[in-house]
């Protein structure tokens, strides 16, 4: 048996197909993973994460902890509840783990790391905040829950008083907020509008079942995937690890070189890598029948690659992938199928966005 | 625990066959196969008049995890194929027995059914899995 989530049963009473995800008992499906797809692209579902690890850092050198640990710079984070995509690398400048980091003030910050790789998150995290004036606490009292999709601003009403909801009322995407006994974010995986919200353990099977009785459609993994595999969000140990550096993973934009002076664990690798040329993560769409899936071989101009992401696309009917190849890649390639070279488009990966084809 | 009509018979591979009486056998997958791939997205059917001997891979069943071959279960030649599939392979999932249908064989020997498994049989090789 896995670790559960407060929702475990829930999940089970609401028919989920449970599975092993790293370790934890997650729902794969409560049915149709493509009919929570739609859900989410169409009206509005909901995920329990609460399998990911919040942790938060407090003390007077967060902010000089936080811009030596991650690659991305908290200095940039000015307003409060301002959250950033970053990672977390090591001295290769491999990737650790990606992760949201959020700006309370100079002196507090909450990071929402992965699930799969917690143990080795948390102990490299110790390991580097030993050197500062910092402590870290994971929030193993709180759970998650992702509300996503174009209805998430109506169904959230369900479940907050109206004066909860003011506070949140036409709040900017990629901020969080302090609300009662939550933390809301409008954050997520899926390419939609939505929210993430940190709900007390205690709280989080009530606000479930409130959120379920509203008509949310509950949504399982299988269908995080193909979402967030469509918006062209990476999965952490399939697009990238920690063999991998975010230059070839399509995450340079979330490295900050500068300003020059700050030294952040990576960086001289990341210059060296950048300096000698590297492989790229592009997008791949496949108009015939068949589907695109992790591991197959691409041949592009100058060289062969390999599908990091692969999937049937189920907004616009045929399939998609994520594939790192070298960067002299031009505008199509051969994906080797099923014995058959078929031919591919090459494209910047993230494929729909608030419902709508982006290709 | 998953559908087994008692008046199928069974291939080891989650075939399911239906005597139709007249030499015919109509051909699909069993619920617990359409379970395990989960959502179909692609069905690729042999063509009507196809030449087929047992064991050949015959048909692809595409779904969201994974590519499966689906294989003949029986020699003969191919005499229809459910081309509402093309546009709706969910029906797969929806109606495994039903409107899910893949193809149909005429068989040149009849008897061929006895190789395959009864319900009983073949829900006892599920158990084993």
């Amino acid at each position: 048996m896995g670790s559960r989530t407060p929702l475990y049963e829930a999940h089970v009473k609401a028919g989920a197909k449970m599975v092993d995800f790293h370790g934890w008992d997650m729902p794969l499906n409560y049915g149709s993973q493509i009919e929570e797809h739609h859900a989410v692209r169409r009206d509005c579902g909901v995920f329990d994460v609460s399998h990911m690890t919040i942790v938060d850092v407090e003390g007077p050198q967060a902010q000089a902890f936080l811009r030596y640990l991650l690659a991305n710079d908290v200095a940039k984070l000015k307003t409060e509840g301002k959250a950033q995509y970053t990672s977390m690398l090591n001295e290769n400048g491999g990737v650790i783990d990606d992760l949201i980091v959020y700006f309370f003030s100079e002196t507090a910050y909450r990071m929402v790391v992965n699930s799969a790789t917690r143990d080795r998150d948390l102990a490299w995290i110790e390991k580097v905040a030993a050197d500062f004036d910092v402590t870290t606490k994971e929030r193993d009292d709180m759970g998650m829950l992702a509300l996503q999709g174009p209805k998430a601003a109506d169904k959230i009403q369900n479940v907050l008083t109206a004066e909860q909801y003011a506070e949140i009322d036409g709040m900017k995407p990629f901020v969080g907020k302090d609300v009662g006994d939550y933390f809301i974010a409008t954050t997520g995986y899926t390419g939609e509008k939505g929210y993430e919200i940190v709900v007390p353990a205690e709280q989080l099977e009530a606000l479930w079942n409130d959120l379920l009785k509203a008509d949310v459609a509950p949504c399982g993994l299988g269908a995080r995937d193909t979402l967030r595999l469509e918006a062209g969000m990476n999965l952490y140990g399939q697009d990238m690890d920690e063999n991998i550096t975010p230059l070839e993973a399509n995450m340079g934009w979330s490295v900050a070189f500068e300003p020059a002076d700050r030294d952040f664990i990576g960086r001289k690798a990341l210059e060296q890598k950048k300096a000698e040329g590297h492989d790229k993560l592009v997008g791949l769409v496949m108009e015939e029948k068949g589907v695109l899936r992790h591991g197959q071989k691409v041949t592009v101009e100058g060289g062969e690659g390999i599908i990091t992401s692969g999937t049937f696309s189920p907004t616009l009917g045929f399939s998609v992938a994520m594939a790192r190849v070298p960067s002299s890649v031009g505008d199509t390639a051969e994906v080797e199928m099923r014995k058959k070279q078929m031919p591919v488009k090459v494209v910047k990966p993230g494929f729909v966005r608030n419902g709508q084809s982006v290709l | 625990m998953s559908n087994i009509p008692a008046d199928l018979k069974y291939a080891s591979t989650h075939e399911w066959v239906r005597d139709e009486g007249d030499g015919t056998f109509t051909v699909g997958i069993s619920e617990h196969a359409q379970e395990l791939l989960g959502d179909m997205v692609f069905v690729e059917l042999p063509d009507v008049g196809d030449k087929v001997a047992t064991g050949d891979d015959i048909a692809v069943a595409e779904s969201v995890k994974a590519a499966s071959d689906i294989y003949a279960p029986m020699t003969g030649e191919v005499v229809a194929v459910n081309e509402d599939l093309e546009d709706a392979p969910e029906t797969v999932n929806n109606d495994p027995y039903g409107d899910g249908w893949l193809f149909r064989i005429k068989a040149d020997d009849s008897s061929e059914l006895d190789n395959l498994l009864d319900a009983n049989t073949y829900e006892a090789s599920i158990d084993e899995d």
